[in-house]
Parts: structure tokens; sequence; C-alpha cells
């Protein structure tokens, strides 16, 4: 199995399906713009400010589902020294940083409409924001660091260590009062959001994951044929 | 029907400025990574081409370089 994530077979995979995903996540894209700018309803409540929920909601899972990828992966290469790991890991953050800010920034601007404030030092908002200074420092430990081995681990305890933030981001409403909602979808519970916004919600979600699948097999292309690039250094 | 898409009961701007960030975020952080692997194909072509006959025989038989070159032209994503 861990063969099929060797770079030789990976290159393989990653051009011949780059095309194929970039094709499928513009088309997915449109329909989950339309779906959520046009045909949705508005909240009977926040009326059309409910709508930034289709941008807000899918950076922020994507965010913090590959922040624990990174983590889980981390883990794999302290304990089985698993280099290709560090690749994925490398090639995974910069789609994650920038989902990251994009819950951010936009939950920001949702929360000017609905709260009354840009801001608010409240525990999901920190905890969110504190996820984006550990991607920070995940990606700028790449640069510091003198030797690609001490970024290696660097990185990998960073975000093992940052690790500990996720349950923090999603337990947050629960454990503390706080401005932000708690949450409408739950697996275990009965999900208290309508069928007509879980449509473009939906929709949303897999053209964001779409295209960190897309930004990922990009990056790690690139990095791949940097160390390629270095192997022609040493012929 | 247009106006009411644009202004949005009053939330237009909050709204339409979170969708048109995100899309921008999208389009700048693409174009970052393509340019990126779009420069290392091309520090990888101009290394390639500088090699000795020798040294190019022994890449050639390397599955990753192999599959490098065949690839060569970026994608036009």
């Amino acid at each position: 199995m861990l063969n099929y994530i060797k770079p030789k077979n990976l290159i393989q995979i990653i051009n011949r399906s780059q095309k194929f995903v970039f094709i499928v996540f513009t088309l997915i894209l449109i329909l989950g713009l339309v779906e959520a700018l046009i045909l949705s309803p508005e909240d009977y409540k926040q009326s059309d400010s409910v709508r930034i929920m289709y941008v807000h909601v899918p950076a922020a899972w994507i965010s913090l589902g590959i922040f624990s990828l990174i983590s889980v992966l981390s883990f794999g290469i302290i304990i089985f020294k698993n280099k290709d790991f560090s690749l994925i890991t490398k090639s995974l953050a910069p789609s994650g940083f920038v989902f990251n800010i994009i819950a951010l920034v936009t939950g920001s601007i949702w929360g000017k409409p609905t709260w009354g404030t840009w801001w608010a030092w409240d525990a999901r908002i920190t905890s969110m924001l504190l996820l984006a200074i550990f991607y920070l420092m995940f990606i700028l430990s790449w640069r510091i660091a003198g030797t690609e081995d001490k970024a290696v681990k660097l990185s990998s305890y960073i975000a093992i260590f940052g690790v500990i933030n996720v349950p923090i981001i999603k337990f947050s409403v629960d454990w503390w009062s706080t401005l932000h909602q708690p949450a409408s979808i739950n697996l275990l519970k009965e999900t208290t959001i309508h069928s007509s916004m879980l449509l473009p919600l939906g929709i949303m979600t897999a053209a964001f994951a779409l295209f960190s699948l897309l930004i990922f097999l990009m990056k790690y292309n690139t990095e791949l044929i940097k160390i390629k690039n270095k192997g022609l250094d040493r012929l | 029907m247009i106006q009411n898409v644009l202004y949005m009961n009053g939330y237009g701007l909050y709204v339409w400025s979170s969708f048109v960030f995100t899309l921008s975020c999208f389009w700048i952080l693409h174009s970052v990574i393509k340019l990126q692997l779009i420069k290392e194909q091309k520090k990888f072509e101009a290394k390639f081409e500088s090699l000795d006959i020798e040294k190019v025989e022994k890449a050639k038989k390397q599955e990753t370089f192999k599959e490098i070159l065949a690839t060569s032209s970026v994608s036009k994503i």
C-alpha cells in the first residue's frame, strides 16, 4: 500500500489527474455558486447574510481537515521515519493555510451584520486564529530550519503539538459561552439545517475539497521536481 | 431579479465581498503554485539539456526522471 505513495508512482498519477481535477472543480464551483448565491433561500432570521455560510463553513472544515491530516502524517514521519510523508504534509499546508484565512476573514465579514462587530476574542474565533498561527509556523519551519532533516523534524513537531488545538476548535462552542453558534450539522445527532441550505453547502464543500486536491497535486509535483533538480546536480 | 441578487436585502456588500475574497484567494494561490511549478520545470529542463551524453543516459534510466521528461511541457492548468 505504501508503495503507491512513492514519488515515482505518484508523479504518473499527478500528471494525469491535474487537468481532470481542475475541470471537475470548475464545474462544481459554478454549480455551487449558482446554488449559494441565487437558488438557495434566505434565512428567516439572518436574511441573505446567511449566504456567507457557503464559503465560511467549507473553508473552516477543510482547513481543520487538512491540519488533522498533516498531524497524522507527522506522527508517521516521527514514528516510521517516512520521508514521503513529509513531502505530502509540505504540499498540503498552503491550501490549508489559505482556507484558514478564508474562514477567518469571511467569519469576520459575517460577524459584522450578525453580531455587530468584525472581531471578538471568543473561544471559537481565537482558536481558529491559533490554527492559522500553527499553519504559519509549519510553513515557515521549512524556510527557517537549516537542513532538510531539521525542517522535517521541526515541522512535524509543530503539527503534532498543533493538533491539540483541533478538538478545542471543534468543542469550543460547547465548552464555553461564545458568540459563535453551536454546530448545525452533526453526524451523530440531528442536523438542524434545512435540506435547501444543506445542498449548496455540500456542493461548495466538494468544490473546496477539489481545489485543495488540485493545489496539493501541483505543489507535490513542484516539490518532486525540486528534488530531481538536486538529483541532477549529483549525477 | 438582478437587483435583488446584487442588493440581497441590504447584505449584498457583506455577501459579495466574502465570495470575491474567497475566489481571489483561490486565484492567487493557484497562480503562485503554478508559477513555482513552471519555474522548477524550466530549471529541470535547462539542467537536463546541459548534461553530457553519459549523464543523460544515466538519468533517462531512472523512472522518476523519465516521468518528468515525458511531461516536460508544463500543464496548462
